[in-house]
């Protein structure tokens, strides 16, 4: 196999329990966003975009719709002579053989893939968030900091930092301090799960992680923990502009929300930062001379007699005369019958909304209607 | 169909799209918001189970090349068969005068390679969602030398078409040309079936005969030896080779039973993938009775028309009964009637254009309307 300066590691076998219904049959890189892709488009784009050609996709859980989406790679320019994108499920050996037990074990499993390229540097990103990001400018800065592992991160409100790793730095960026969703946080700076590793230094670490009985075998909790300890260079990269971890309904809904912001902070028409994605391959979107679009997001195949407001509709939506649909995602090949109002709902795939159905609350939590279902 | 290759002859195709026509041939003309025309035969094609298409192409085919690329937006990206797009491959330039006649001829070692041996010969500027299948299969089962696919249609005087006739039997017994009166309704989809051996003959004795037009010579001209079936397609079609038929057909878009026939009846049209987001629309944007592509964000009025990909309608413009091609751009406060926009125009602050359905106003690729 051709060597490759860096090699991406796409963890990708999040559950996602709290995305609920929508998270039953498929992983949660899979789940639908933004009007016509999946999450797990976003950081599989910034790849390509950012001229990494070799990806390990680790999935694990119900990974058959995430292993049909990937395919062999073809959306993302990942389908190469050499390297391109490489599903990477659990597998046995002549030892045995285990579930990926934590994110440090699934890398840990797939050493020998990794080695095939005899990379410099690994990559290691979480397919489970939304943002858009030039790696390559990452790795420049790993290189010439000499780090052994290079973390990306972002500010966050203060009252969020609970939720999330947080570091704090000294002047020139180093991580001093590292601590797994703080009560009571030194600092702002949250980790996005973007990890850059000079390969040969991680390699040893996983190892030594591996031997250890009492790891939970995890990036957060146990790699990174210890290359502090033992004062290796840890260096943090300083991302600024959209990211989201879409881990709950609320905060997915809020995400494709956030598309419809007069200047979205998540610009999709970047001509020079495309995301790609499987295209379903529909005829250009019909608006009736009944329908009514106020700021919202309509993708192909969509055809439209109804009122739309502050909405996003993937390919393939029906919305027949009479209905309404306000701050909500409608997921593919959804019909919504006469007269149905739908409010604040995320409405998962190929679900039928019958005839005058008024679904979702003008405030409270979001609602979510589960795909294949008919409501009448 | 396994036993059948595909043919989609360009060559001396009618080009009378006028400024859509310039630095493209006919099959790249773009087409329904996303598409290019070429993409209606090459599917139905595929969809009826061909996996060997041959394109032969001579003049303005760098759109087109562009567009078609490895075939495999069309699942023609095959180890054997697949997509091949052929252009003229003389020894002198001024072969070039010779016809399509003799490209078949060059190409014979094309078509003695493959081996499929039903040949389907279609031009690109048909718009149709056809099953191929059963029209082999009654080629097949018949003892026709040609058989032709033809629609009864009274919809199609915008067009350039050949009209034909046919007995009780169903022969084709009198084609017209192009300028000919009107015989009847039935229209020549300019498809022909035929087997692989009786293509290479008749090429090769037409052409000792003199003649250079597989059409217009080796059918027309012997009608009278050759015995050619006929078979009868009853879906929508269009025949796009003038700006009205363009527009006319364009127009039909609109109208739900055109769509649901035209791009779902026999399987998915397929095309380019752009990878354009989802289209937006903004607050104050009112869009009416409309075709609009991914990428396209509207902020202004859009009413009877198509919007192609990435097409942006600032606050405040007004588009009606227009077709606005790949990223044309309306800035605020302008108003276009009846037009046809090629890509990239824009139309400046205030500009009112307007065209008359039967003339629309064209505007000619890149061009800035208004500086």
């Amino acid at each position: 196999m051709q060597k490759k300066e860096c090699v991406a590691m796409l963890l990708a076998g999040g559950e996602g329990r709290r995305l609920g219904a929508l998270t039953e049959q498929i992983a949660k890189p899979a789940v639908h966003f933004g009007g016509k892709y999946r999450i797990i488009d976003f950081t599989l784009s910034n790849c390509t975009n950012s001229g990494i050609d070799a990806v390990g996709v680790l999935t694990q859980y119900q990974p058959l719709v995430l292993n049909s989406y990937i395919g062999i790679g073809s959306p993302w320019d990942l389908d190469r002579k050499s390297g391109g994108v490489t599903v990477l499920p659990p597998y046995m050996k002549s030892a045995g053989g285990d579930w990926y037990r934590g994110t440090a074990n699934a890398i840990y499993q797939n050493i020998d893939f990794v080695e095939q390229f005899d990379p410099e540097y690994l990559l290691v990103i979480s397919g489970d968030h939304i943002y858009k990001m030039d790696y390559d400018w990452m790795l420049q800065e790993h290189k010439e900091n000499h780090a052994d592992a290079t973390i990306a991160v972002i500010e966050v409100p203060w009252e969020e930092t609970s939720r999330f790793g947080i570091m704090r730095t000294d002047e020139a960026g180093r991580i001093i301090e590292f601590s797994e969703k703080p009560k009571d946080a030194t600092s702002n700076l949250a980790s996005m799960g973007v990890y850059i590793f000079t390969w040969s230094v991680l390699k040893s670490y996983l190892m030594k992680d591996a031997a250890d009985p009492k790891s939970s075998n995890d990036f957060g909790k146990d790699i990174i923990p210890h290359l502090l300890s033992d004062n290796a260079n840890l260096m943090a990269y300083r991302y600024k502009g959209y990211w989201k971890d879409v881990g709950t309904i609320h905060s997915l809904w809020e995400a494709n929300m956030d598309l419809l912001q007069e200047k979205p902070s998540l610009n999709l028409n970047d001509h020079g930062w495309r995301i790609y994605s499987q295209n379903p391959n529909q005829p250009a979107q019909y608006i009736a001379p009944t329908a009514q679009l106020t700021n919202s997001l309509v993708n192909e195949g969509c055809e439209v007699a109804g009122r739309v407001d502050h909405s996003v509709l993937f390919y393939g939506v029906q919305v027949e005369e009479g209905s309404h649909i306000i701050d909500s995602v409608i997921m593919p090949n959804v019909q919504i019958g006469r007269g149905a109002v739908i409010r604040r709902s995320i409405v998962g795939e190929g679900t039928v909304i019958g005839a005058g159905c008024q679904i979702g609350s003008v405030d409270g939590e979001i609602t979510l209607i589960p795909s294949g279902k008919t409501i009448i | 169909m396994k036993r059948a290759m595909g043919v989609i002859n360009l060559i001396n195709e009618i080009d009378f799209l006028e400024v859509l026509n310039r630095n493209r041939c006919v099959a790249a003309v773009p087409f329904g918001g996303r598409y290019r025309l070429i993409d209606f035969i090459l599917s139905g094609m595929v969809n009826s189970g061909m996996s060997k298409v041959a394109v032969f192409t001579h003049m303005k085919y760098r759109a087109l090349m562009d567009h078609l690329g490895s075939g495999k937006e069309w699942d023609l990206d095959r180890k054997r068969g697949g997509l091949f797009v052929l252009p003229l491959n003389t020894e002198e330039h001024d072969e070039r005068a010779k016809g399509d006649l003799y490209q078949f001829y060059c190409q014979r070692d094309y078509f003695h390679r493959s081996k499929q041996d039903v040949v389907v010969i279609t031009r690109s500027h048909m718009v149709c969602n056809i099953d191929l299948e059963p029209a082999i299969q009654a080629h097949l089962d018949g003892d026709a030398d040609i058989t032709m696919v033809y629609k009864h249609t009274a919809d199609e005087t915008l067009s350039r078409n050949r009209r034909i006739r046919l007995d009780e039997a169903g022969r084709v017994v009198e084609m017209q040309d192009h300028n000919g009166r009107l015989v009847s309704d039935n229209v020549s989809m300019e498809i022909f079936i035929m087997t692989k051996d009786f293509l290479l003959d008749l090429v090769e004795t037409s052409l000792a005969q003199g003649y250079d037009h597989f059409f217009r010579d080796a059918i027309m001209k012997n009608m009278n030896q050759l015995k050619i079936a006929s078979y009868e397609y009853t879906g929508y079609l269009g025949i796009i080779n003038t700006i009205q038929s363009y527009y006319h057909h364009s127009m039909n878009l609109l109208i739900p039973e055109v769509r649901k026939e035209l791009f779902s009846k026999n399987g998915l049209i397929y095309t380019k993938i752009k990878d354009e987001p989802p289209a937006r629309y903004l607050d104050g944007s009112i869009v009416q009775n409309a075709l609009i592509a991914n990428g396209c964000i509207v902020e202004g009025t859009v009413e009877n028309s198509i919007l192609f990909r990435g097409v942006k309608i600032r606050a405040g413009a007004v588009v009606r009964n227009s077709i606005v091609l790949q990223n044309g751009e309306i800035y605020p406060g302008s108003s276009i009637t009846n037009a046809i926009l090629d890509k990239d125009v824009k139309v400046l602050e205030g500009k009112v254009l307007q065209g008359d359905p039967s003339a629309p106003f064209l505007a000619v690729k890149r061009s800035i309307i208004g500086q």
